[in-house]
């Protein structure tokens, strides 16, 4: 716990933050500033849609329902990898956990799908 | 095995309320009073279970489990039971209440079980990151029903307030932990506290466990962290605020006597100041705020933070570490019981007149209406206050007596000051309930009835009171 062998670290912070203005003041100083009034600049590339509507738009709360549900059973993924990897050190202890896991999130997955959560067209009653 | 076999009450609650989420789905919705009696068989199991472990460990020694992430001893046994009860004291309370207020749905009692088990866990922590899933475990069943009552936008305002401040509360805790563990290099609260008696108690280590303060003294509602509690509580079904006021009181200083009381908090004499300083706060701020309170629920919001600061003084007294901590975790039983009479006679009420107005006019002339429920609400008054031959006497006497003993006297003096000033807003209410007559009762004379579960759960929340208000050593016997 030396102050001086944080020097490299307040060192770093410096490079760091100057680095960052240095390149941001280089663009305001030499960068092309022309504002885009032309109309032709500010169309969508030749290749691209028109827009329609506006960007801020009201769609339906099943999007976030799906999406929240998608993240519950999806992050489970992140808790097999390791175990997957660790398979043969962690044996028959390790299988055991990994089942009681699995099988409370099964629950949660049948209660899921009975309240009708996965059910597209009346998802909203 | 024998790991299980030491945390066997919140696994009971676990798994149970993990079944009851399927067994719920096969029951209509008209019949849900089942699901009920269903998750209160559950808690009567777990209670079973804690007194099996209360019986099996009569020396009282501290068994770890799981690696020593988990521990059971006497007090975690004595919360595993004062849980259980708030949750059967609860749960008995929303056989009426639920049903009027159209809220009886399978999900209020798994969500309230996973809670409960959650704060069994905080009971039986035995390091920092036990005490941050435990605390995740409990609050966030809790911000789902605080919303429960959805429609009603009170509900729904309680529990987004409820969540972002809990996420908040709970990133405080958080970094609390890491800046312990970058301190310590261990996690284990029994190896940090020995650490600590070798008088080493680096300054990051104060600035996390100060820091693990801030987001248990949001848990237990303390000045000046209580901002969300009164709102919060207000908007909140009657049935989660009785569960609220009390379980997660409880489940909170569960964790601050692990953390500061019996663990290397107790040792940092800056901790202990700054939990002294918190803990006059919340005494003189609670009480003031209470006395302009119109609405009886709003009131008991605040008296609930009230007595948070009572119990920060018992936190704060560390003389007499094992004493404290006795006097900390008899106040939380005697709160128990005292708060859950109260709220059951708040929840009748709410269920007589079909909504969740509890201003004090809705109290007038009770007694006329029905003489049982302000007779109970009354003894739940004085136990709050401190009336002496009311468990919540001997509750104060016991923090007040540790505060003492360790040289905080002032803070004691202070304690029983703001008690006397509370005397003026609990009185208000008997006030109201017994020598006040109700103009538009008198028109159409209707009486008040109470269900027969909720009859029961008060009748016997009174009887707690009373009984450890007059014998204490009932309970007392358990910790010695």
């Amino acid at each position: 716990m030396i102050p001086s062998d944080y020097l490299p670290i307040g060192v770093m912070i410096l490079l760091a933050t100057g680095l960052a203005c240095l390149v941001v003041l280089i663009s305001i100083l030499f960068g092309p500033r022309r504002r885009a009034k032309n109309p032709v600049k500010i169309a969508s590339y030749e290749s691209g849609m028109t827009a329609i509507g506006l960007g801020q738009r009201r769609f339906p709360v099943r999007f976030y329902l799906v999406a929240v549900l998608f993240i519950l059973f999806d992050i489970e993924i992140v808790f097999f990898y390791p175990w997957a990897v660790a398979f043969r050190e962690l044996g028959w202890p390790g299988f055991v956990s990994m089942l009681s896991f699995i099988g409370i999130l099964f629950v949660g997955f049948i209660w899921v799908w009975k309240k009708g959560a996965l059910e597209w067209e009346t998802m909203d009653k | 095995m024998q790991d299980l076999m030491l945390i066997l009450p919140p696994l009971i609650v676990f798994l149970g309320a993990t079944a009851l989420l399927l067994v719920d789905l096969k029951i209509a919705d008209d019949r849900k009073e089942t699901v009920a009696w269903i998750a209160m068989f559950l808690l009567v199991g777990a209670l079973i279970a804690a007194v099996m472990l209360l019986y099996f460990n009569r020396t009282g020694d501290v068994l770890y489990g799981f690696s020593n992430m988990i521990l059971t001893d006497r007090y975690a046994a004595l919360l595993d039971i004062v849980f259980a009860l708030i949750g059967i004291g609860v749960f008995l309370l929303t056989l009426r209440y639920n049903r009027v207020h159209q809220i009886m749905r399978g999900e209020f009692f798994v969500l309230t079980l996973f809670s409960i088990g959650g704060m069994m866990l905080m009971a039986h922590a035995a390091n920092l990151v036990t005490i941050f899933v435990a605390l995740e475990m409990f609050s966030i069943p809790l911000y789902v029903l605080c919303g429960v009552a959805r429609p009603r936008l009170d509900s729904e305002e309680s529990s987004l307030k409820y969540f972002l401040l809990g996420a908040f509360a709970s990133g405080f805790l958080v970094y609390g932990i890491a800046l312990m563990y970058g301190a310590t290099g261990t996690l284990d609260i029994a190896t940090m506290l020995k650490q600590v008696e070798r008088g080493q108690a680096p300054l990051l280590l104060v600035i996390g466990a100060g820091l693990m303060l801030v987001g248990l003294g949001f848990k237990v509602a303390a000045v000046p962290f209580h901002m969300w509690t009164p709102d919060v509580y207000d908007g909140a079904p009657t049935t989660v605020t009785a569960f609220m006021t009390t379980a997660t009181k409880a489940a909170g200083f569960a964790a601050l006597v692990r953390v500061f009381l019996l663990g290397p908090g107790a040792f940092v004499g800056s901790l202990v100041s700054a939990i002294a300083i918190l803990a006059a706060l919340t005494m003189i701020f609670g009480n003031l705020f209470a006395l302009a309170q119109r609405s009886v629920k709003r009131m008991l919001a605040y008296s609930s933070i009230a007595h948070a600061g009572y119990l920060l003084a018992g936190i704060a007294s560390v003389a007499n570490i094992g004493q404290s901590a006795n006097a900390v975790i008899f106040y939380l039983a005697t709160y128990a019981a005292t708060s859950l009479a109260a709220f059951g006679v708040l929840s009748e009420i709410g269920s007589m007149n079909r909504d969740e107005d509890h201003g004090l006019e809705r109290y007038t002339g009770l007694a006329k209406r029905n003489p049982a429920l302000a007779w109970v609400m009354a003894l739940a008054l004085f136990s709050l206050m401190g009336m002496p031959l009311t468990a919540g006497f001997t509750g104060k006497y016991l923090l007040f007596q540790s505060a003492v003993s360790s040289g905080l006297n002032w803070l004691a003096l202070l304690g029983v000051i703001t008690s006397v000033i509370s005397a003026f807003y609990y009185l208000r209410v008997i006030v109201h309930m017994f020598m006040k007559e109700d103009a538009t009762v008198a028109a159409n004379n209707e009486q008040y009835y109470v269900s027969k579960p909720s009859l029961v759960m008060m009748t016997l929340a009174s009887v707690a009171v009373v009984a450890l208000g007059l014998l204490p050593t009932l309970l007392l016997n358990m910790f010695a």
